[in-house]
């Protein structure tokens, strides 16, 4: 969207700690081990009834058949009935425990994103929508981790173990089978899957994203590749990029149906290796005619325990890479240093707001995005800061909002460094509107009262007058309950940026910073939003950071930045008549006369 | 939503053979299942009676059989499952982008780009092009994607589960009629009660989603707004907020699952009490001395064998249904008409393939564009009210440039829509006076013929592909592809060599910030060519309309949004470009007129006087 310059940079941020991601999230987990570890315990109550139901009913049937009176049974058929409710009834109660424990690590996750991510410098990162929602999802995979992730494994261990101990206890060479048979299904035929899969999975991803990118093309470029006859050439390279996908997918199913043949074949030999154990052992008198179908049952049934396994490393291994990125995120030190309870900033004699010798960049091996600005704001006037994109004028909002420390210099409120005082201090007298502001799901007054939570309706239609808004919300049914919609999207781009106004007006500040207020509007509306936020901001302190050069006769002062310096200052007046940049950018949009 | 779709059967041929083998595959299974109950009750039975190794030794080695031949069917049936899910993939995606940019089979060339006209834009408002082209895209990879669970998991278990539990009971009834009777009688309970649990929660879960989605909107809310919160001094404050929420989020998701979760519970339920039940009516009668060990074992072995296909199938359910509903989709947009109407009539009627070239040669482009004249030219998309164009009379003549000119939501963008023929007028129409036509049409009186209809061609009686071969197009926003640079200037004339391609370039002012690229022309711009900005973009565009060499150009918005630099740059090499051309300019910004022969003001959809 904006200058590359101004892109986070991955090495800006050093991997202060490098442990495993993994681990973190298990960590971020423990408060809710008890409830997690109930979970598990259920759910190896709930696979053990299944294997235990054909084990005692092979004790049953095997007893039966010796013809003992009936109350030689009696225990095994009341067992067999309860253990055939207690799976159900166990697995239910296991979901919802464990689901119930992963919702609650859910909240506490957030919240400790939430705070960190408030901490930091918000403002960079948040320059892209897809890694904002990135970060979310990559945040809600962790009630993935409990539930997918981690009880599969201990539940299939937990049962895997009592029922190979049982087996052993009953016939040790059995016993020992089952569980080298257990851990080749289990452990080693997944991850030799997974290891099968590694390379053609990321063949496959490559041709995929060829793919894609083909798709992304045609589609998006689909008026440009009509318009100049070239749609043909677009949809044979789709074709191309499917069938190598599709020759590469067909190709790779050789090694993909090893799981699944592995499996079957493990647990079919495993049975078989019992019951050849078995009848040998009973032949030779070394094992009860009893025992053999119980030993054999039970192996038959035991493979359940180990059917959830081959899901889990896929699964961790996503789970993994949303920890890398989240920790990546929250491992970025703040940008601003804050002293969190210092003294509160003075109430500043007069709100002129002035920058001295200010210096930023966002690396050390980076060029300064400012480099020595000094620009002043009388009280009560109105100052506009232009320049190409790239020159610095939003990371001059991000330091006069406080997302961002100078690096050196000075910026005085009244008088007074307001970067001295912790941050909310200072945004007690400087707010505005920033770059994309944002509207919250909500309605128009839950929206507005943000910024003056305790505001009356008076209070808000004052500001909805002073931003030109009034009208349009006395004309909706639902006035100022209407709900705007996600991001505000049933608003109108100009409405939007009105509301956003009339919230920043509401706060009550000394200083005023708009940032790009009509960026995202079409020139009609962005003419009208620019004279009335002039009009609006009459009598602040304002600082309107625009590449727009309408209604530019009305402001005070000019500053023209350009690579971080001030390239060109001064009144409208004196800078038309100027040879240079404004000059050659009023000449370029039409508007020199 | 169906668990098998007609449409995926008839549509993919690739789905039909999936499906024979995965039924020849369950057969197999089915009849080793069988085979393998029967060995291991035999071998059991045959041990308990005394019988030794040397008297089992031929159903154990049979057993190990059974073993690896359900090894061998399983690998065979997931390999094949996804040979086929990869080709029926393949198919559906074709025939979604065939039709889609209305190259599919069947398609005249003449309607090619119909398919594609929403991908324009219809108006720049809504931006549903865009938006409509990204979920194409999810849906043609991610989407169609989830094809593979459907129909490597879900169909193979979906076979089983018809296949298993019948042959088990036939088996059963066969060997122990009463256990029969048993499995006969709970097997149907299963789908009933699902079924019954399902009706009674639908409309509960279904208010619960809708507020699901709410609650669980929120936390992306915040944190999109964190910037905006701070500002506010809200920050912190919301920290207290997110915990409530997510709780909340909490308490009716989990009031959801107690519901959602007991469908499942009664599948379990059942199918395990069932086989309890079998167990311990077949001991008793056992015991009694009316049933043989080696049967009892049989049915014991074979009753869990009935119930289990029907746990996996439901296990599947939702996770294949992804895919299910990506095929449904596909079909949907593949079932939306591709070309309007009229279009095809006229192209019926009209120009014969012989007469007019649909594929001109390239290079050799007409010299000069006709005389365009609109005639009460009126458009309204389809389902607006408000018509976009209305009545709209002017006249561009060959070789003069016209600025266009009026407020956002005035007609300027349809006026070019028009002209690249993404839209057709649906009232009034657009009469060409050109030289270049063949004689005999342009002669060639027109049914609703008035007297200045007899001088001119409507513009619907030019083969589409012909038409665009005269026109070089600068829109607002170029689309950049992921390829080089001088393949992005070639897009309109594919064999031209890099000296043209440069030549293009330096027309359009571009040549110099190019070869400032790390490999200069061959520099791959990436997706969406986002290496450029917007000014670059711009030229890149003009390069490709220079290279096009076309008589008519149609620019949109040259300068709007761009830095006065790349403005002025931009300015220089659109009057190069207008240069011995037509041209149209469509453009907010005055700046253009004193540059501009003639100005045509719209606003509201009519010509300005």
């Amino acid at each position: 969207m904006t200058p590359t310059v101004e892109e986070p940079d991955p090495g800006a941020a050093p991997a202060r700690r490098s442990r495993e991601p993994l681990a973190r999230m298990i960590a971020l987990a423990r408060p809710r081990t008890a409830r997690f570890a109930l979970g598990v315990l259920l759910g190896a109550v709930a696979t053990g009834s299944a294997v235990a139901l054909l084990g005692v009913a092979a004790w049953l049937l095997a007893k039966a058949a010796e013809h003992p009176p009936i109350t030689a049974l009696s225990v095994a058929v009341v067992a067999t009935r309860a253990l055939g409710i207690t799976r159900g009834v166990a697995r239910y109660l296991e979901r919802l425990v464990t689901h119930d424990a992963a919702f609650r690590t859910l909240a506490d996750v957030r919240v400790r994103v939430y705070e960190r991510l408030a901490r930091t410098e918000p403002v960079r990162r948040f320059r892209s929508g897809d890694l904002v929602s990135r970060l979310v999802s990559d945040t809600d995979a962790t009630q993935d981790l409990l539930i997918r992730g981690l009880a599969p494994p201990l539940v299939a261990g937990l049962t895997g173990g009592a029922v190979v101990t049982f087996c052993t206890v009953l016939f040790l060479p059995g016993g020992l089978l089952l569980g080298a048979g257990l851990l080749l299904a289990g452990v080693a035929v997944p991850l030799v899957a997974a290891a099968l899969g590694r390379r053609p999975g990321r063949r496959q991803a490559r041709a995929r994203g060829e793919l894609s990118t083909a798709l992304v093309d045609t589609l998006y470029g689909a008026p440009d590749l009509v318009a100049y006859g070239a749609m043909d050439r677009a949809v044979r390279r789709v074709e191309r990029a499917d069938e190598e996908l599709t020759r590469l997918a067909r190709r790779d199913s050789v090694l993909m149906g090893f799981g699944a043949g592995a499996t079957s074949l493990v647990t079919g030999l495993t049975v078989w290796a019992a019951l050849l154990l078995g009848v040998a052992a009973v032949e030779g008198g070394t094992l009860h005619a009893i025992s053999l179908a119980v030993l054999v049952l039970t192996t038959l049934a035991s493979f359940e325990i180990v059917a959830p396994l081959p899901e889990v490393a896929a699964r961790l291994g996503a789970i993994r890479a949303s920890g890398e990125r989240l920790f990546g995120v929250l491992d970025t030190p703040p940008a601003v240093t804050s002293p969190r309870h210092g003294p509160a900033a003075p109430e500043p004699e007069d709100s002129g707001l002035r920058t001295r010798a200010l210096r930023v960049r966002y690396g050390v091996d980076e060029p300064w995005a400012l480099d020595g600005i000094d620009i002043d704001v009388p009280q009560g006037r109105t100052v506009a800061v232009l320049g190409p994109s790239g020159a610095g004028k939003s990371t001059l909002a991000a330091v006069l909002l406080r997302f961002r420390d100078p690096d050196s210099g000075r910026v005085e409120l009244g008088g007074t460094d307001i970067t001295a005082h912790p941050v909310d201090e200072a945004r007690r007298f400087v707010t505005g509107v920033p770059q994309d502001p944002h509207i919250f799901t909500s309605t128009l007054r839950e929206n507005l009262r943000l910024a003056a939570p305790s505001a009356h309706d008076d209070e808000l239609w004052r500001a909805l007058r002073r931003a030109r808004l009034a009208g349009e919300v006395a004309a909706m049914p639902d006035g100022l309950d209407t709900e705007v919609g996600a991001h505000g999207t049933r608003l109108s781009g100009g409405m939007r940026q009105r509301l956003a106004l009339a919230r920043a007006l509401l706060a009550a500040p000394r200083v005023l910073v708009l940032d790009e207020p009509t960026a995202h509007l079409d020139p009609d509306t962005r003419d009208e939003v620019t004279a009335d936020l002039l009009t609006a901001a009459e009598g602040y302190s304002t600082l309107l950071i625009t590449h727009d050069l309408a209604g530019l006769d009305r402001v005070a002062w000019i500053y023209v930045l350009s690579e971080g310096r001030v390239l060109q200052q001064g009144t409208h007046e004196e800078l038309r008549h100027r040879e240079g940049w404004y000059r050659e950018a009023l000449r370029g949009l039409g508007r020199t006369s | 939503m169906r668990p098998l779709d007609p449409r995926l059967v008839r549509a993919a041929r690739a789905v039909r053979v999936h499906l024979l083998v995965t039924i020849v595959c369950g057969v197999a299974v089915t009849g080793l299942v069988l085979a393998q109950a029967w060995l291991l009750a035999h071998t059991i039975a045959g041990a308990t009676r005394g019988a030794g190794t040397a008297e089992l030794s031929w159903a154990i080695t049979a057993f190990a059989a059974v073993a690896a031949a359900r090894g061998l069917v399983a690998y065979t049936a997931e390999t094949a499952a996804l040979r086929s899910a990869a080709r029926a993939k393949s198919q559906l995606r074709r025939r979604l982008i065939g039709h889609v940019t209305g190259t599919g089979s069947g398609a005249s060339p003449d309607s090619q780009g119909h398919g594609a006209v929403w991908l324009s834009g219809q108006d720049s408002d809504t931006e549903s092009g865009p938006h409509r082209a990204g979920e194409l895209v999810t849906l043609a990879t991610r989407g169609l994607d989830a094809l593979d669970d459907y129909f490597a998991r879900y169909l193979p278990q979906l076979v089983l589960a018809t296949l298993v539990p019948l042959a088990v009971l036939v088996v059963v009834m066969r060997a122990d009629w009463i256990s029969g009777i048993v499995i006969a009688v709970t097997l149907p309970l299963i789908p009933i009660f699902m079924a019954l649990v399902g009706w009674h929660t639908q409309a509960r879960t279904q208010r619960q989603w809708r507020l699901l989605n709410r609650l669980g909107g929120h936390f992306l809310d915040v944190v999109e707004g964190l910037p905006t919160l701070a500002i506010f001094r809200r920050a912190k404050a919301q920290a207290g907020i997110i915990r409530r929420i997510t709780n909340e989020h909490r308490h009716t998701t989990m009031a959801t699952l107690r519901v959602a979760f007991l469908s499942a519970f009664v599948l379990e339920l059942l199918a395990t009490l069932a086989v309890a039940l079998v167990a311990v009516e077949v001991g008793i009668r056992l015991m009694y001395g009316t049933l043989d060990y080696e049967t009892a074992l049989l049915v014991l072995i074979l009753a869990p064998e009935a119930y289990l296909p029907l746990r996996e199938v439901g296990a599947r359910f939702h996770a294949s249904m992804e895919g299910v509903a990506a095929a449904e989709q596909v079909f949907r947009v593949i079932e939306e008409p591709a070309a309007p109407a009229d279009d095809s009539e006229v192209s019926g009627r009209g120009v014969p393939a012989a007469t007019v070239p649909t594929r001109p040669d390239t290079g050799a482009a007409p010299d000069t564009a006709p005389r365009i004249r609109f005639e009460g030219v009126g458009v309204t998309y389809p389902g607006r009210e408000v018509p976009a164009l209305g009545d709209v009379s002017l006249s561009i003549e060959p070789g003069r440039s016209v600025l266009v000119t009026g407020p956002s939501g005035a007609g300027k963008s349809t006026l070019l829509s028009l002209l690249l023929r993404f839209a057709e007028p649906t009232s009034g129409r657009i009469l060409l006076h050109d030289p270049a036509a063949p004689h005999g049409r342009a002669a060639e009186p027109h049914p609703a013929d008035t007297a200045t209809a007899a001088a001119g061609t409507p513009l619907t009686a030019v083969p589409v592909a012909h038409w665009r071969r005269r026109i070089a197009w600068v829109p607002q926003h170029p689309y950049l592809f992921d390829d080089t640079v001088a393949d992005n200037i070639r897009l309109g004339d594919p064999d031209a060599d890099l000296t043209e391609v440069r030549r293009a370039a330096e027309q359009a002012e571009a040549d110099a910030f190019v070869r400032e690229l790390p490999d200069g022309y061959h520099t791959r711009l990436g997706e969406r060519g986002t290496r450029l900005s917007a000014g670059q973009r711009q030229r890149i565009a003009l390069a490709r309309a220079f290279l096009r060499d076309a008589p008519l150009a149609l620019l949109d918005e040259p300068t709007a949004h761009l830095d006065p630099e790349s403005a002025a740059a931009i300015r220089a090499a659109t009057l190069r470009l207008l240069r011995g051309r037509t041209g149209v300019i469509v453009a907010h910004d005055t700046g253009w007129a004193p540059l501009v022969d003639e100005v045509v003001r719209l606003d509201a959809g009519r010509v300005e006087t």
